[in-house]
């Protein structure tokens, strides 16, 4: 198990990169041409993101700085800690079904504090990249059909999130060190 | 809700320093924090030139309509309500698809058309239908198989191995994915 974890992290990039291009060359697509037509978007991207990421990257630096975060963290650390859940996790678990800019954010900014190689680090990508913006996505797909009764939606979806959250915590304890 | 978590954030964090005594290194940080957004920002642009160049050859070369075309059969077991031939079925299936390879971009437009189609089958127009709920739990539970975001983040955070968390993230995403299904099958007989 912890070797096919190993095998997918280790090949899953260059094997996308080979049938990625292996295909669209094979379907005659002039494949550099439209690389560079893509890779042109990596620029507007960042800096689209860039004012977001200043506004959430200070608000998230007020609110550790000041200890907000520490009393957070020591007031659900009782809870957490019998759940087995690392409490420096759990802000950021709340936060990730409401915004992607914000979850984002407050990920790369525990990369900075803890570092991108530590435990928390580790369980901390490993969540971002297994759960999904959950309230703004259902928003936006339900205003497009004026659909008002959302039923079980939000439910299901925020379950999907907790699973999420639990299996990286799970699998993270198989597979790296504390 | 970005403006309410944003607003909390800040406010909450103001009054605390006053009470911890901290407001030197409330500013300190805040200035700091500014700064690293924008060279955080300025490192990632190479690392999403690479992967929006490799989405727009996956787009181009038409490989998600043709993984989405062997992907219906696995669907109808999720969406027994979606006649395999109805148009909704092979809308869901482009969007699920395209969000499995990352092309966030590519797979907003495809989703509102996978509900759109999906609102057709619906016989009360503004109430969410069983299949509709299906499609929005699967699509919010992340089915991205690389998280090329986080591989990005975690590469200019200067990891030694940004891509080691591919696999548990995989891992992760299936249970995830799984709990999604689950749950929208059981909770739809209660609502």
């Amino acid at each position: 198990m912890i070797e096919i974890m190993k095998i997918i992290s280790t090949y899953a990039i260059p094997v996308f990169i080979f049938v990625v291009l292996g295909y669209g060359y094979i379907k005659g697509v002039n494949v550099y041409d439209s690389f560079i037509e893509g890779a042109k978007e990596g620029l507007t991207t960042a800096f689209r993101v860039l004012p977001y990421m200043v506004a959430m990257f200070v608000a998230i630096g007020i609110f550790r700085s000041s200890g907000a975060m520490d009393v957070l963290i020591t007031v659900i650390a009782p809870v957490t800690n019998l759940l087995g859940i690392p409490p420096s996790i759990l802000p950021l678990a709340i936060i990730r079904p409401m915004s992607g800019i914000a979850s984002t954010s407050m990920l790369a900014e525990m990369f900075r504090l803890y570092g991108p190689d530590s435990y928390i680090g580790r369980v901390a990508s490993t969540m971002m990249g297994s759960t999904e913006t959950v309230f703004y996505t259902i928003s936006v797909y339900y205003g497009s059909i004026g659909v008002k009764k959302t039923r079980h939606t939000v439910w299901a979806a925020l379950l999907a999130d907790l699973a999420g959250l639990i299996a990286s915590i799970v699998v993270c304890n198989m597979v790296f060190d504390k | 809700m970005v403006n309410v978590i944003w607003i909390i954030l800040i406010l909450i964090g103001l009054i605390v320093s006053v009470f911890n005594g901290r407001l030197e290194a409330v500013t300190q940080s805040a200035l700091d924090n500014a700064k690293y957004a924008v060279e955080l920002c300025f490192s990632l642009i190479g690392i999403y030139a690479l992967w929006l160049g490799l989405m727009r050859v996956a787009q181009e070369s038409g490989m998600v309509s043709r993984i989405a075309e062997k992907a219906r059969r696995v669907l109808r077991f999720i969406f027994p309500d979606v006649p395999l031939r109805h148009p909704a079925i092979g809308a869901v299936a482009m969007n699920i698809i395209a969000n499995m390879l990352g092309l966030g971009n590519a797979a907003t437009p495809l989703g509102i058309k996978a509900i759109k189609e999906l609102q057709k089958l619906n016989p009360q127009k503004d109430r969410a239908t069983n299949a509709m709920c299906m499609f929005l739990a699967i699509n919010t539970s992340s089915v991205q198989l690389i998280p090329s975001t986080v591989v990005a983040l975690r590469s200019a955070a200067g990891s030694s191995n940004p891509t080691e968390i591919i696999g548990t993230a995989f891992i992760a995403t299936i249970c995830s994915t799984t709990a999604a299904i689950i749950s929208a099958r059981i909770l739809q007989r209660y609502y």
